[in-house]
């Protein structure tokens, strides 16, 4: 994409985000958007790890209860700024993903996918289980609003602004990431392994920033949704499924699209919203769509349009060549 | 009750939960070795095979060994139409997309099942009426021998079919070189078919073995179904040997730890499989009979 195709899709964005909540002019749906923001913030996070990396996380709902949690237990506990928690919460996902990535990332396969799924599970059955500390099945409650410059984020339309300047710059670090230095080392390894290697590309390391960058932001986009919701606990949006859901999200996007993650995180999020209404079908009707558009579209939802224009494109250009 | 006969039914209980966890198991190897991928939708054959196999019984009311028969049929049906209308039209798109499939093949099947049979758990009556006897001083449950008996036994006709029949030699050699296999006549397509079709039937066995120990419902395939996977990665993804060691290893250890373990730690007992799953790739990523599939950089 030339850079000035980049400036107008920018300026498109940030425009269709300044003028979303006033055209919505509905709590309950910019409430929604705010979710599709942070489901966005981790699915960019997680493509940059699958389809930059080629590394698959089955946990990833578990960096982002990590961050929920560390920020609702520090400011419901010890009275700590938000931010401060926050910015806790996400050193402490970057840990325990440095831990879990260490041993996996120097493995050739998908090693990290099974570690990632065990520890999702082990993070959720201790937040069920310690409830002295996280409050168990009920979670924990009263979790302050955010406030920006003295300024208290107390309502819908505030935060969302708020969520989606955090999505833009989501999408800026990702983007000038895999355009950089690191980017270019991840395409290689993704183009063949040893190649990458013999050019001097330190492949479990470079797997591994990315990794903990994408654990960084799942805890990132927990941190938010405590304090959106002023309520966590361990299940939703916390738990194996939402790790799931957000695999979804990143390959109904698009995998190696990062605006096709934010694709991707609001057709689940809308999608269960609409499908609610559908009773006890929504779960089936959710199961067969996935399926449909991946056998359909397997490249994703933005994948799959990229090409379609491309292939137009080409047919064009040979129609004009002969 | 003495310690070695509280052992000895905490190692009974282990052995037929561990029985079931190495039949999911086993089907999750099956796939794997026909393609690669992991089947997300394992736990989902389990459920069919359960809730199945309580309507023909208790609904229908047919006897119990026809009522199991047609369970197990009725889910190797389900998972050949998974491989048709699911799997097939997505193989070209690589091994993540087939993946993310099975993810949506076993969400749609959970949303049937619930459609179906409700979010109630139903029980299964145990096999045989008499529920409890004694050995060695140790209560167990008779349902605990009919699943360590049934499992042996499927595992007999497993290791006969992989080692005499002509289908199962044709497996065997798919999931060791697809294109040697596809060379001298066995069609990657067909081992796919019945790898699913195999799956399936495992998962129902298990289902309908485990019903009147645990109820049947709904749900009950997403935790027993990322058991067996945690069984599948202890012993070696692909291995059958492996399947069955990791799953009765993962089970006994399951049934120890939550019997023996500290007041108040007991609800921890369903991480013990994922701490395994944790130790195994940390220390040893290849499971304990896995063939060094795990090349370090």
């Amino acid at each position: 994409m030339s850079p000035r195709w980049r400036v107008v899709l920018w300026l498109a964005f940030g425009a269709l985000v300044a003028a979303l909540p006033p055209i919505i002019a509905n709590d309950y749906y910019i409430g929604v958007a705010v979710f599709v923001g942070i489901g966005a913030i981790a699915a960019i996070g997680l493509n940059l790890l699958m389809g930059y990396a080629g590394q698959v996380s089955l946990g990833h709902a578990a960096f982002m209860a990590i961050g929920g949690f560390t920020s609702a237990i520090l400011t419901t506990r010890t009275g700590v700024s938000p931010w401060i928690a926050m910015a806790c919460a996400l050193l402490l996902a970057s840990a325990v993903a440095t831990l879990v990535g260490i041993p996996t990332l120097k493995l050739r396969g998908h090693y990290l996918a099974m570690a990632t799924l065990g520890v999702g599970m082990i993070v959720t059955i201790i937040l069920t289980q310690w409830d002295d500390f996280t409050g168990g099945t009920s979670g924990l409650t009263d979790i302050p609003y955010l406030s920006l410059a003295g300024v208290p984020l107390d309502n819908d339309v505030k935060y969302f602004y708020l969520v989606w300047a955090l999505v833009a710059l989501a999408l800026l670090l990702s983007s000038n990431l895999i355009r950089s230095r690191v980017g270019r080392a991840l395409r290689a390894l993704h183009t063949g392994e040893v190649a990458a290697a013999t050019c001097g590309v330190d492949i479990a390391r470079t797997k591994l920033r990315v990794f903990v960058l994408s654990a960084a932001l799942a805890a990132l986009a927990g941190s938010l949704y405590a304090h959106h919701v002023h309520f966590v606990n361990p299940h939703n949006p916390f738990d194996f499924s939402f790790s799931i859901q957000l695999v979804v999200m990143v390959v109904l996007g698009g995998l190696a699209t990062l605006p096709g993650s934010v694709v991707g995180a609001a057709t689940v999020i809308l999608l269960g919203e609409y499908l609610r209404s559908l009773g006890d079908f929504d779960v089936l009707a959710f199961g067969v769509i996935l399926a449909l558009v991946l056998i359909f579209l397997p490249r994703g939802i933005v994948g799959g349009a990229a090409s379609l224009l491309q292939a137009r494109r080409a047919a064009g250009g040979a129609a004009q060549e002969s | 009750m003495t310690l070695g006969s509280q052992t000895l039914q905490f190692l009974i209980a282990g052995l037929s939960v561990g029985a079931i966890y190495a039949l999911i198991a086993l089907g999750f190897g099956v796939i794997y070795n026909a393609t690669q991928i992991v089947n997300f939708a394992q736990g989902e054959f389990v459920m069919l095979g359960a809730l199945l196999t309580v309507t023909l019984h208790h609904s229908a009311h047919l006897p119990l060994p026809l009522a199991c028969l047609l369970a197990v049929l009725g889910v190797v049906v389900v998972g050949v139409l998974v491989e048709r209308l699911a799997i097939r039209p997505v193989r070209a798109a690589g091994v993540l997309a087939m993946i993310i499939v099975t993810i949506g093949v076993s969400i749609a099947l959970r949303g049937i099942a619930m459609l179906i049979w409700g979010k109630e758990h139903v029980p299964l009556r145990p096999f045989s009426s008499v529920e409890v006897v004694r050995l060695g001083g140790a209560a167990v449950l008779t349902q605990s021998l009919w699943v360590i008996g049934i499992t042996l036994a499927v595992m007999a006709a497993l290791h006969l079919f992989y080692s005499r029949a002509t289908l199962g030699k044709a497996m065997r050699a798919a999931a060791i070189t697809r294109e040697g296999a596809a060379l001298v006549g066995i069609s990657p397509g067909a081992t796919v078919f019945w790898s699913f079709a195999l799956a399936g039937g495992l998962g129902a066995v298990a289902g309908l073995l485990i019903a009147p120990i645990h109820m049947a419902a709904y749900g009950m395939g997403t935790m027993l179904g990322l058991k067996g996977f945690a069984a599948a990665i202890l012993g070696g993804i692909g291995s059958s040997v492996g399947a069955i060691v990791g799953g009765l290893a993962l089970g006994v250890l399951e049934a120890m730890g939550a019997g023996f373990a500290p007041a108040g730690l007991g609800g921890y007992k369903d991480a013990f499989a994922f701490i395994i799953l944790l130790i195994v790739l940390f220390a040893r990523p290849a499971g304990l009979f896995g063939g060094g599939g795990a090349g370090e950089e």
